[in-house]
C-alpha cells in the first residue's frame, strides 16, 4: 500500500520515509533541471536568494512538453537524476530536502542526503503522461528563456513515487536487485 | 522514373512525428504486456501496471508517451527510379520536422552547438540516414530518440580472437553499466560488424525492427533470445528497481567487415521505443 504525503518535506517525514516505500506525494514541488541548477547554485554562491523558499522543498528533475489547449502541463516524467548530482549537495545546504527524478546518484550526493536528512524519490521514467495527470497546477516562476527547463511551480495530487535513496543512504537500486537475486537464485 | 514533390516528404515527416510520439508500436506494447503477466514482485508489477496506463493514456488523449520526445531520427529508403522535385531534401524533412514538434506540441531538445549549446527552438535539425534501394518508392521511418538511453550506448572495436563470447560480455556489461538510468525495461540494439560507424548505424536499425520478429540468420536469432534471457537474468527490473524484467526486447543486425576486426555497437533505448513508417 503506498503511503500517503503532504509536503512540505519536513525532517521529521524524511526520516520516516525508506528506501523501498511507495508513496503519493500531494502539495507544491518545484521543477528544474541541468541549466536551471547551475544558475541557482551561481546565486547561492554569490550570496543571492534563488526564485523560491528552499527550506523542505522538493525539486522535480523535468523538463516537460509544451501544454496542449485545455491542459495544465505537457507531458512531464522525470529526467536522468545523475546530471544534477554536481548541484544537489549545495541545494540541500540551504535546506532543499527531496528530489524526484530517476537513475543513480553518486556517493557525494548519498552523503549530503545522510547530513541534511534528504530523500531521493524515483518518478516512472517514461510516463509523462500518466505523471501529468497528477499535476493539477503549473506556474512558471523564473528562468523563462530555458523553455522547458525553466522553474515552475507545481501543485501535484497524489503523485506516484518510490523510495529509491533514505535519509539513511538505504538505496533501492541496490537492495531491490540483491533481493530478486536472493530469491531467483 | 517517378517524380516526387518534396512537399510531400515535409508532409509525411510531420505526421510521423506527431504519431511517433503520441502512439507506441504494437509490438512494443504486447512485449511490456507479456513481461508484466511473467513479472512476480510487487513493486516490479506496479511499475509495469503504470507502464501500461502511460501508454494507453497517450494513445486516448493523444498526448506524448514521454517528455523527451527525442531528436528526430529519419530514415529514408529511397528507390533508385526517384526524383525529387520542388526543392532541398534534407530542408524538406527539417521543415517536417519543425511542423511536426510545433504542431504536436512536442518537447525541443536540440541544441545548435554540441559544446556551446543553445536550443535551437524548433527540434532541428533532424538525424538524416539515407540508402538507395531499386524501385520507384520512398520509405520514410521517423524514429524520435530520447537521450537518457541514447546516453547508456556504447561501442567497442574487438580483435577477431575476443569472438562471440567478447561481444556477449560486452552486452552485459553495457546493460549492467546502463543500470536504472536509460529508464528500464529497455531495448537493446546491437550492430556487428562493417565499420566503426556502420557498427553505430547498424545498432539504431536494430531498435527500428518490431521486436515480434528474429534476425533472419538462425545463428543470430539464437544469439538474440540467449542474451535477452542473460540481461534478464541480471534482476535490474523496471526502473532499476529490482525484478526480471531488464529488456523487453533485443534485435541484433549484423555486416560483413575486415579481416583485422570486429566492430560492436550497442544501442540502448528505453520502453518507449517509438517509431513509424510510411511509404509514398
Amino acid at each position: 500500500m503506498a503511503r500517503k504525503i503532504t509536503l512540505p518535506l519536513t525532517e521529521e517525514i524524511a526520516k520516516s520515509l525508506h528506501a523501498g516505500d511507495s508513496v503519493l506525494l500531494t502539495g507544491t514541488i518545484y521543477t528544474s533541471r541541468d541549466a536551471g541548477h547551475k544558475r541557482m547554485c551561481e546565486s547561492l554562491e554569490k550570496g543571492e536568494d534563488i526564485p523560491f523558499d528552499p527550506k523542505d522543498a522538493t525539486i522535480y528533475y523535468v523538463g516537460p512538453t509544451p501544454a496542449k489547449p485545455g491542459q495544465v502541463i505537457g507531458s512531464a516524467g522525470p529526467t536522468t537524476s545523475g546530471r544534477m548530482d554536481a548541484y544537489a549537495p549545495t541545494m540541500m545546504s540551504v535546506g532543499a530536502r527531496g528530489m524526484i527524478g530517476k537513475g543513480a546518484r553518486l556517493p557525494e550526493v548519498v552523503d549530503a542526503m545522510k547530513k541534511y536528512s534528504g530523500v531521493y524519490f524515483g518518478a516512472i521514467g517514461g510516463a509523462g503522461a500518466l505523471l501529468a495527470k497528477c499535476i493539477k497546477k503549473c506556474e512558471l516562476i523564473a528562468f523563462e528563456d530555458l523553455g522547458a527547463e525553466a522553474l515552475r511551480k507545481l501543485y501535484v495530487e497524489d503523485m506516484p513515487l518510490v523510495v529509491i535513496i533514505d535519509s539513511e543512504g538505504n538505496n533501492l537500486y541496490e537492495d531491490g536487485r540483491k533481493a530478486y537475486l536472493k530469491e531467483h537464485k | 522514373m517517378r517524380e516526387i514533390e518534396v512537399s510531400k516528404i515535409t508532409d509525411v515527416v510531420e505526421k510521423l512525428c506527431i504519431e511517433a510520439n503520441e502512439h507506441l508500436p504494437e509490438d512494443v506494447k504486447c512485449a511490456i504486456k507479456d513481461c508484466r503477466a511473467c513479472e512476480d514482485g510487487e513493486i516490479a508489477k506496479g511499475v509495469l501496471d503504470n507502464i501500461i496506463e502511460n501508454f494507453e493514456i497517450a494513445d486516448r488523449e493523444n498526448v506524448p508517451i514521454c517528455q523527451d520526445t527525442g531528436m528526430a531520427c529519419v530514415f529514408l529508403e529511397i528507390g533508385q527510379d526517384v526524383h525529387f522535385t520542388g526543392g532541398d531534401l534534407s530542408e524538406a524533412i527539417n521543415e517536417g520536422v519543425r511542423r511536426g514538434y510545433d504542431k504536436g506540441y512536442l518537447r525541443k531538445s536540440v541544441v545548435k552547438d554540441p559544446v556551446r549549446r543553445g536550443n535551437t527552438g524548433d527540434n532541428t535539425p533532424a538525424m538524416i540516414y539515407t540508402e538507395i534501394v531499386p524501385g520507384e518508392s520512398v520509405k520514410v521511418t521517423v524514429g524520435p530518440k530520447g537521450f537518457g538511453s541514447e546516453n547508456m550506448s556504447a561501442i567497442r572495436m574487438f580483435k577477431p580472437s575476443h569472438g562471440l563470447q567478447g561481444i556477449k560480455d560486452f552486452i552485459i556489461e553495457t546493460v549492467e553499466t546502463a543500470g536504472p538510468n536509460p529508464c528500464p525495461p529497455m531495448v537493446v540494439g546491437v550492430g556487428i560488424g562493417g565499420t566503426f560507424d556502420k557498427a553505430a548505424l547498424l545498432a539504431k536499425k536494430a531498435l527500428m525492427r518490431p521486436l515480434d520478429t528474429s534476425n533472419s540468420d538462425p545463428f543470430y536469432a539464437d544469439l538474440e533470445t540467449e542474451m535477452l534471457e542473460k540481461i534478464n537474468e541480471l534482476g535490474i527490473g523496471p526502473q532499476g528497481f529490482g525484478g526480471k524484467t531488464t529488456a523487453i526486447g533485443l534485435n541484433i543486425e549484423t555486416l560483413p567487415t575486415h579481416i583485422a576486426g570486429m566492430p560492436c555497437a550497442i544501442n540502448i533505448n528505453c520502453h518507449v521505443t517509438r517509431h513509424k513508417t510510411e511509404v509514398i
